[in-house]
């Protein structure tokens, strides 16, 4: 069995901004019994102990948490390499500078659009001019600077835009995530989900800054699963690399797995990393390759995919079993075909949904609904 | 952007002998006792280092080229390493681990 090696720290679910494909669960004004200081201390110790050296701070929002500093200084004490996963809103020039003498490594701040109505719609904040004023400052203050911008069919035709600002604004890396259909994504995948000529296009634009960007500025390219015929390598291997903590300190191997029904996720409140690690039904549940049906189950590739994504394959399927229907052997690849053609179909204003946005009342009707029998 | 920094020179391209190299400000060099390893950290990224490889990058703390391998032949009792080591740092220098400078 290997060990954690990245330790993702959900530290909220709070968050200012509305971004209608926030991986966060529908229900997350349910799971707000946050972890205190103190128990967030023991997690990173804990982890660190096991061998884990990588640590996200992430949310929701992780700059609502007043204790970011102390957490900070805990990580680095610790020689964690810390990164802060932040929708950059709310930080200031007196916060990047305690974060950094607390001795955090890197900041990532996400756009949402090169263009200011859209990254405010987008937000559902108006958020723009303060984000681009952040993205300097963490420049300014010696930060590698890492922007993430979420690629979908709002912004997908902005590409060229996207890249030229990452230019401007100096980043060191640039992560163009295309849209994962997980949460509130899943839930407005119909208004979010490009057709495949615009990926190819806004592919092609990416490749060309690529080239052209070498050694200034590294650029990673989420790929749109969607459109390939095998899975992404979740998560490394269910249970080898990474570890998510929920803000209610619920053990995850890997951020969405809350939605598999009858995990049994362990919290940390109750049990040590090492036993949630090692001797947790859920850890174990997808480990190695013994719980994997037809076809993955005699298929050559394996160990290279371990059969995708867990959550994708219940999302999907109904059974978290199941191969990733993504996989072009996958008998239920149909569904993710017939997805795109339902998201491609129509999507004029007139007549489609208008996008649910990430926020507290929209969650409180998921959780109304998880609730009430159907 | 007239607040940010110059970059450095030659932040890739050609291993130049008169420069200064230095480590990069934006990764981290670090001894891993679960991995009994050095490790290059960096945003969202690690990169395990096999024991010369890490001999080589904490040597370089400003010194020139040609000071480093003196260093490492003396430190290994060895000779003709210029090569080798060479061969490294410009790997290192296109993966943005180390930097070069004039002055
Ligand atoms: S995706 Fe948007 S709404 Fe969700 S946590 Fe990040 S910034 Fe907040
Ligand atoms: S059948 Fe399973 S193991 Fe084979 S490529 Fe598809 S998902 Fe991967």
């Amino acid at each position: 069995m290997t060990k954690p090696r990245w330790l993702l720290a959900e530290l909220t679910y709070r968050c200012p901004l509305q971004c209608p494909y926030c991986s966060n669960p529908l229900d997350y004004v349910a799971h707000s019994n946050e972890l205190t200081t103190d128990e967030w201390k023991r997690v990173f110790s804990e982890a660190r102990a096991m061998g884990a050296v990588q640590l996200g701070l992430s949310g929701g929002e992780p700059l609502i948490r007043p204790d970011l500093p102390e957490l900070v200084q805990h990580a680095r004490n610790l020689g964690y390499y810390s990164n802060l996963i932040s929708s950059g809103y709310g930080l200031d020039e007196p916060k990047i500078v305690a974060l950094k003498s607390a001795g955090l490594d890197h900041i990532q701040i996400s756009i949402q659009s090169p263009e200011k109505t859209l990254n405010d719609f987008l937000a559902g904040t108006e958020s723009f001019e303060h984000k681009k004023a952040v993205a300097h400052l963490i420049k300014r203050h010696g930060y590698p600077m890492v922007l993430c911008v979420v690629i979908h069919r709002q912004n997908i035709h902005q590409m060229r835009e996207i890249l030229d600002m990452a230019v401007e604004l100096g980043a060191d890396y640039l992560e163009l995530a295309n849209c994962q259909y997980y949460g509130w994504a899943l839930l407005n995948r119909d208004q979010l989900l490009p057709t495949q000529a615009q990926f190819i296009e806004a592919e092609a634009i990416a490749q060309e800054y690529k080239t052209r960007m070498a050694g200034k500025m590294k650029i990673y390219y989420v790929v749109p699963d969607y459109y390939e015929d095998r899975p992404k390598a979740c998560m490394n291997g269910w249970g080898t690399t990474f570890l998510t903590i929920a803000p209610d300190g619920q053990a995850l191997p890997c951020h969405e797995a809350r939605v598999l029904p009858g995990l049994n996720c362990p919290n940390v409140r109750d049990y040590s990393i090492q036993t949630i690690w090692e001797d947790s039904p859920a850890f174990n549940r997808f480990r190695g390759d013994a719980w994997m049906p037809e076809p993955c189950q005699s298929c050559p590739e394996k160990h290279k995919d371990f059969g995708g994504c867990r959550c994708q394959a219940y999302l999907m399927t109904g059974d978290m079993y199941a191969t990733d229907p993504v996989c072009g052997l996958s008998a239920d690849r149909a569904k993710i075909d017939a997805a795109i053609a339902a998201a491609n179909k129509d999507h004029t204003a007139a007549t489609s949904r208008p996008l649910v946005f990430r926020h507290s009342r929209n969650s409180k009707i998921f959780v109304e609904k998880s609730q009430s029998p159907h | 952007m007239s607040d940010t920094p110059p970059p450095p020179t030659g932040n890739h391209g050609q291993l130049r002998s008169d420069c200064r190299l230095r480590f990069s400000p934006l990764h981290r060099l670090q001894w891993e006792d679960a991995q009994q390893k050095y490790v290059i950290l960096y945003p969202e990224g690690m990169v395990e280092l096999n024991p010369s490889a890490a001999e080589i990058l904490k040597l370089c703390d400003g010194r020139s080229l040609d000071a480093l391998v003196a260093a490492l032949e003396a430190q290994f009792n060895a000779s003709e390493l210029k090569n080798d080591v060479t061969e490294f740092l410009e790997v290192a220098l296109a993966n943005g681990w180390i930097r070069q400078h004039d002055d």
